[in-house]
């Protein structure tokens, strides 16, 4: 047996479900239940019997326990529940590293990955209510108005702006990908809603430099994938999708509280791309498909820098939505409208959409699709990242 | 130096700074209640660290100093906020962020507003000095640093 120390070609996904999608307070179900039909359904893509799962792994102090699914789904054993640390999307890829590294470590045969959540349920991450004091970090920012998301996240995209001379276009441009692939995905909340320059340019803004639509929705939703040993994978009906890399981690003192990382602009991935392409043996040129987590387009900006598919000085002549479109683009991306447009499920729904791009099922399927990229929450820390790959590049 | 304000510059009604369980922070919440800007520099190698940890994270050495600084520094980044994200900022608005970061102590960085209008152009880079808003009649009682243009 190999020594080398890597997750590369030893595990698959096999199965993917998401529960319907619904604006924020609109899901008929509740949360748990979501995930359960998540679940369900990653396991009827698989035409996997549902007790033979053996472990979980999410992120984000996900609600829904692993030890309640096993026992609310009658599972004979739970062999691993992994939660990945960290709060928002930046674990949204290394839950799905942590799941493989339990199979290829022979502590689990069956993983599912899932993230379930109902913001109309347990209180939105967009509004603070019911807070009277606020200590640690949120000390240092919430009695200055800096208390959600995109207040929190602006003046790195506004530093990042002013150091690099990125313009307001290339923010936009972002948001129209995700906006025009939503329109050909009918799970998408914002199917048959679409975006064009104008109306961005005149949604008000939330934080400068962020407009309405440069910021995720919020949502109600569950989605789940089914991860095995890649010995198994070709007995599943699904071509199998493998796991080529997975990294995730942070930069110097990049979580140094208040707004104090050393490198201040930035996503977060000068240390965790490296990783990624190291392991995945693979380069920017090589990604044919990029799905990049939207908390904020700005995020967007810098994560496609730091993962090396343009300088930062170049973002301006990148950055457009023809370059950004399937299937006649450089780069398409977020296919099928992801946190903006499609749904925001934590980023889990990209990661699912990046397996329909291996499998070559999207709405808007990208041309070359042998290599999908998937970015977790951007300036966050811990960040995450993944790549996955056909048979064809193992 | 510094100037007191009268009203403050947000409505009343957000979150009240207090320090952790720990008291970490405890030194520099007290310090703004005296108009006094403190901020950890290790004794033993000299290194600056905000916010604080009860580590130098250059040399390890335990229980960094707290040293009284001078509150000038310049804009590092800023943000105009529109939409408002608690219940107490519902038809107040737009209001000014900024990153200040202060060249007195390593430029360590701090979030206030920033004062005057708030539709002023803002200048990364620009100098900026402190200004306390105390707010004594809170429960419990505490105060902010605000910047101004120098």
């Amino acid at each position: 047996m190999s020594r080398e120390r890597t997750l590369r070609g030893r595990v698959a996904v096999v199965g993917i479900g998401e529960t319907q999608y619904y604006k924020h307070g609109q899901s008929p179900d509740a949360e748990f239940k979501l995930a359960l039909k998540a679940i369900l359904a990653a396991c009827a893509d698989a035409g996997l019997d549902p007790r033979q799962i053996d472990g979980f792994a999410s992120y984000s102090d996900d609600r829904s326990e692993a030890t309640r699914l096993a026992a609310a789904l009658g599972l004979p054993r739970l062999r691993t529940a992994t939660m990945q640390w960290g709060g928002g999307g930046g674990g949204c890829c290394a839950a799905v590293a942590n799941g493989a590294s339990a199979i290829a470590t022979g502590q689990a045969d069956c993983v599912v990955v899932f993230r379930s959540l109902a913001q109309g349920q347990y209180g939105r991450f967009g509004q603070t209510s019911g807070v009277n004091t606020a200590s640690g970090e949120k000390a240092y920012l919430m009695p200055y108005g800096v208390l959600s998301p995109p207040q929190r996240f602006a003046m790195r995209v506004q530093r990042y702006m002013h150091e690099h001379g990125v313009r307001q276009e290339a923010l936009r441009a972002i948001a129209l990908a995700s906006y025009h692939h939503a329109q050909a995905n009918p799970r998408a909340v914002m199917h048959g809603r679409p975006l064009d320059e104008a109306r961005y340019d005149e949604s008000r803004w939330i934080a400068e430099p962020f407009h309405l639509f440069d910021c995720c929705m919020e949502n109600d939703g569950a989605a789940a994938l089914v991860l095995v040993d890649a010995e198994r994978a070709r007995d599943f009906s699904n071509k199998p999708v493998y796991l080529l890399g997975a990294a995730s981690g942070s930069g110097y003192r990049f979580a140094a509280h208040p707004h104090n990382s050393a490198d201040y602009a930035s996503a977060n991935f000068g240390t965790v791309a490296r990783d990624l392409y190291d392991m995945a043996r693979v380069t920017p040129a090589d990604v044919g498909v990029v799905q990049s987590y939207e908390n904020f387009t700005g995020g967007v900006v810098m994560a496609l820098a730091e993962h090396g598919f343009f300088k930062p000085q170049e973002a301006n002549d990148f950055l457009t939505l023809e370059n950004l479109t399937a299937p006649n683009g450089r780069l398409p991306l977020n296919t099928s409208g992801g946190n903006l447009a499609e749904c925001y499920m934590h980023g889990f729904e990209l990661v699912l959409e990046a397996v329909r791009q291996v499998r070559g099922t999207s709405t808007s399927q990208a041309p070359r699709h042998d290599v999908a990229l998937v970015v977790g929450g951007p300036m966050v820390a811990p960040a995450s990242n993944l790549m996955f790959g056909s048979e064809d590049v193992l | 130096m510094t100037t007191q304000m009268t009203a403050s510059y947000l409505p009343e009604g957000l979150p009240i700074p207090v320090p952790e369980p720990d008291g970490l922070s405890a030194p520099y919440w007290a310090g703004l209640r005296e108009e006094r800007l403190l901020v950890q520099r290790c004794a033993h190698c000299g290194t600056w660290q905000f916010g604080p940890e009860w580590i130098c994270h250059h040399c390890h050495a335990f229980d960094p100093e707290w040293v009284e600084i001078e509150p000038r520094g310049r804009i590092y980044s800023w943000e105009r906020v529109w939409h408002p994200a608690h219940a107490s900022l519902k038809n107040h608005g737009p209001y000014l962020a900024v990153l200040v970061e202060l060249p007195y102590a390593g430029l360590v960085r701090m979030v206030g507003n920033l004062l005057g209008d708030p539709m002023q152009t803002v200048a990364i880079g620009a100098e900026v000095r402190g200004v306390y808003e105390h707010h004594h009649q809170a429960d419990p009682a505490y105060s902010l640093l605000h910047w101004t243009l120098a």
